[in-house]
């Protein structure tokens, strides 16, 4: 195996760290093979939390406010300032209140994550056309029911949309972890002194993989919950 | 029949078949300063009945239809079903006790037609198999193949199939009360037309209370058992049934409103059989033409027309044509028959792109009745103008 991948070069050794471990670059512990797929399940967890968290929190909001109509500029112009503040500065930020671990970079990646699901729930519902919730009240509907069983699944595209958006983001991001004294596949970006140059490679090519994993994975969840009714209307 | 506060799941029976409907100077205002939406509205809708109200933009008609269903809350005085304030009930239980069709129609388009038709008896909590075969029921009242509609969405569906499935889903809970603005609005005149006849049809069946929003006065002529005509700032300049709208506007805004040609629309409303018809000598084949000839003489219109035994028309033969002993067999000149049914402007339509003089009318065997000419219509508008003219106006 290691002779077509050294016939790749840097690239074939970093494919290879991920494979075989070796003796790290400052000496003394092992690095690469079994090692790194202990850093890929931290980097999923992390992003998990981080990213159901967001989830619980940003789409009941993003409801509620589309569905009202009202604070539409509240949701807009918060996930705007959201998506300013560079999650580096947020980690060093919440330092000062939750230390360095786990739960700083967590929050941190909350933070991050919740613009894009609030906005594209917001505007998922927003978009809803007006007469069809104005049949749906003049039918003897709740105003949570107009919610649940209008409002919603025709937002649920957008909505998932955003998800997908935040979940690239996320895991992304949660290349900072290190940063924060919490473990995740940036530990061999960030620490060269460790994993050297093909350690550096072979995280960067795994975090990578794992976003456009996700991504594809999500955007195959976007069709399964488009209802089959709107699937026809894009397509005529 | 009395008005059911609550749902009662046993059968369609427990609702009333339809409900009378009072606005009381029902009046909405949104802005003091302005004008009010609806002004003191005050009109009585019997039961069984369809009540169009028509006006131009700003007359506030939808603000009014939605004023039922509290899909806007009154300013001032009340509306009443069945003699029970719509101020008393709970928005939502009532929305669903009244049947809303709108112009976009507003079907759901992540459901079947099936689910959406199902809506109302859902959220009344209806158990699945009643619900189901509601379901069927309407989609064979709509015209609509049940095997192949059923799980069909909306977006596979022609504009007159989503007009009727919406219409069904407005009744599904047999609701003694219909609100419908402009629901046959967005629709190519052709499948209107349709829908619009389809629409009379299934309320000789239902008999429900209806409250139509048009801003067209020849749809609200068509539909209406009464029209109210509202003018800008929601004041109800006349309410009337259709033939005394066109007979005798209140003023000068209605009889702008429905238009120069009220004569050309009340010919609309009239049946021919209502028109008096001249009568013509019949005559068969082989009888003496001596006696048709005498006939003819004192008849109003200077033909006979040759008829079968069964004493159907067959055609028009001139004095010279029963010079003979006996009438001869025909053929006779073509004759343009008329039913009795017919209203009096199609019937006028017909003699004038014929271009014959007389239309000879029949009844549904086909039997003679008479003959219509362009003059008998003239005269029929003449009276009927005068009977008009010493009416009572409100």
């Amino acid at each position: 195996m290691s002779l077509p991948l050294a016939a790749l070069g840097e690239f074939g050794d970093a494919v290879q760290f991920l494979f075989q471990s070796r003796e790290s670059q400052a000496g003394g512990a092992e690095v690469g093979g079994a090692q790194i797929w202990g850093l890929v399940l931290d980097h999923l967890r992390l992003s998990a939390v981080a990213l159901l968290a967001a989830i619980a929190v940003a789409v009941p909001a993003g409801l509620v406010l589309g569905h009202t109509g009202r604070f539409g500029f509240l949701a807009i112009n918060l996930s705007n300032v959201g998506r300013a503040v560079p999650t580096l500065a947020l980690v060093a930020f919440l330092v000062a209140f939750l230390g360095v671990g786990f739960w700083n970079v967590t929050f941190a990646l909350v933070l991050l994550a919740i613009p894009p699901i609030l906005t594209n729930t917001y505007t998922g519902v927003r978009q809803v056309d007006p007469e069809m919730v104005d049949a749906a009240r003049g039918q003897g509907m709740t105003g949570a029911q107009v919610l649940g069983r209008v409002e919603l699944p025709l937002a649920l595209p957008l909505l998932t949309d955003g998800v997908r958006i935040s979940t690239v983001n996320v895991i992304a991001t949660a290349t900072l972890a290190p940063l924060a004294g919490a473990s995740s596949l940036g530990d061999p970006i960030v620490s060269f002194g460790v994993y050297g140059d093909t350690g550096r490679l072979a995280g960067s090519l795994l975090v990578a993989a794992l976003a456009i994993g996700a991504d594809a994975g999500i955007a195959a969840l976007r069709r399964a919950l488009t209802p089959r009714g709107l699937r026809l209307t894009a397509s005529t | 029949m009395t008005a059911s506060a609550t749902a009662h799941p046993e059968g369609p029976s427990a609702f009333p078949q339809a409900a009378a409907l009072s606005f009381r100077e029902a009046t909405k205002v949104y802005d003091p300063a302005a004008e009010p939406a609806v002004d003191r509205l005050s009109l009585e809708v019997p039961a069984g009945e369809i009540c169009v109200l028509v006006g131009p933009s700003g007359s506030g008609k939808t603000t009014a239809m939605r004023l039922v269903n509290r899909m806007i809350e009154l300013t001032s005085g009340d509306i009443l079903l069945d003699g029970v304030s719509v101020r008393e009930r709970e928005p939502a239980e009532l929305r669903r006790h009244i049947g809303y069709a709108i112009q976009q129609i507003g079907l759901f388009p992540h459901r079947t037609v099936a689910e959406n038709i199902a809506t109302v008896p859902r959220l009344l909590g209806w158990p699945e198999d009643r619900i189901r075969a509601r379901v069927e029921e309407l989609l064979a009242i709509i015209d609509l193949d049940p095997e192949e509609m059923r799980h069909r969405y909306p977006a596979q569906l022609s504009g007159g199939q989503r007009q009727r499935v919406g219409v069904a889903r407005a009744i599904a809970a047999d609701p003694p009360l219909l609100l419908m603005d402009e629901p046959f609005g967005a629709i190519d005149p052709i499948t209107r037309e349709r829908l619009q006849n389809e629409f009379l049809r299934l309320q000789r069946e239902i008999r429900k209370t209806v409250v139509f929003v048009t801003h067209d006065i020849d749809e609200a002529i068509k539909m209406g058992d009464r029209i109210a005509v509202l003018r800008a700032g929601g004041v109800l300049a006349q309410y009337a049934p259709p033939e005394q709208l066109l007979l005798a506007p209140a003023d000068d805004f209605v009889a702008d409103f429905v238009g120069a040609d009220r004569g050309l629309k009340r010919l609309a409303l009239e049946r021919v059989r209502d028109v008096r018809l001249w009568h013509a000598p019949a005559v068969r084949a082989g009888a003496p033409a001596a006696a048709a000839r005498d006939e003819l003489e004192r008849a109003e219109v200077g033909y006979a027309l040759l008829v079968d035994d069964a004493g159907r028309p067959r055609g028009w033969l001139a004095p010279a044509d029963l010079g003979g002993d006996a009438v001869p067999a025909g053929p006779g000149s073509p004759v343009l028959l008329i039913d009795r049914a017919d209203t009096v402007r199609d019937a006028l339509s017909r003699l004038l792109q014929e271009e014959v003089a007389y239309g000879v009318v029949v009844d549904d065997d086909g039997v003679l009745d008479g003959v219509l000419s362009i003059e008998l219509i003239e005269d029929f508008l003449r009276a009927e103008g005068r009977r008009a003219a010493e009416a009572p106006v409100r």
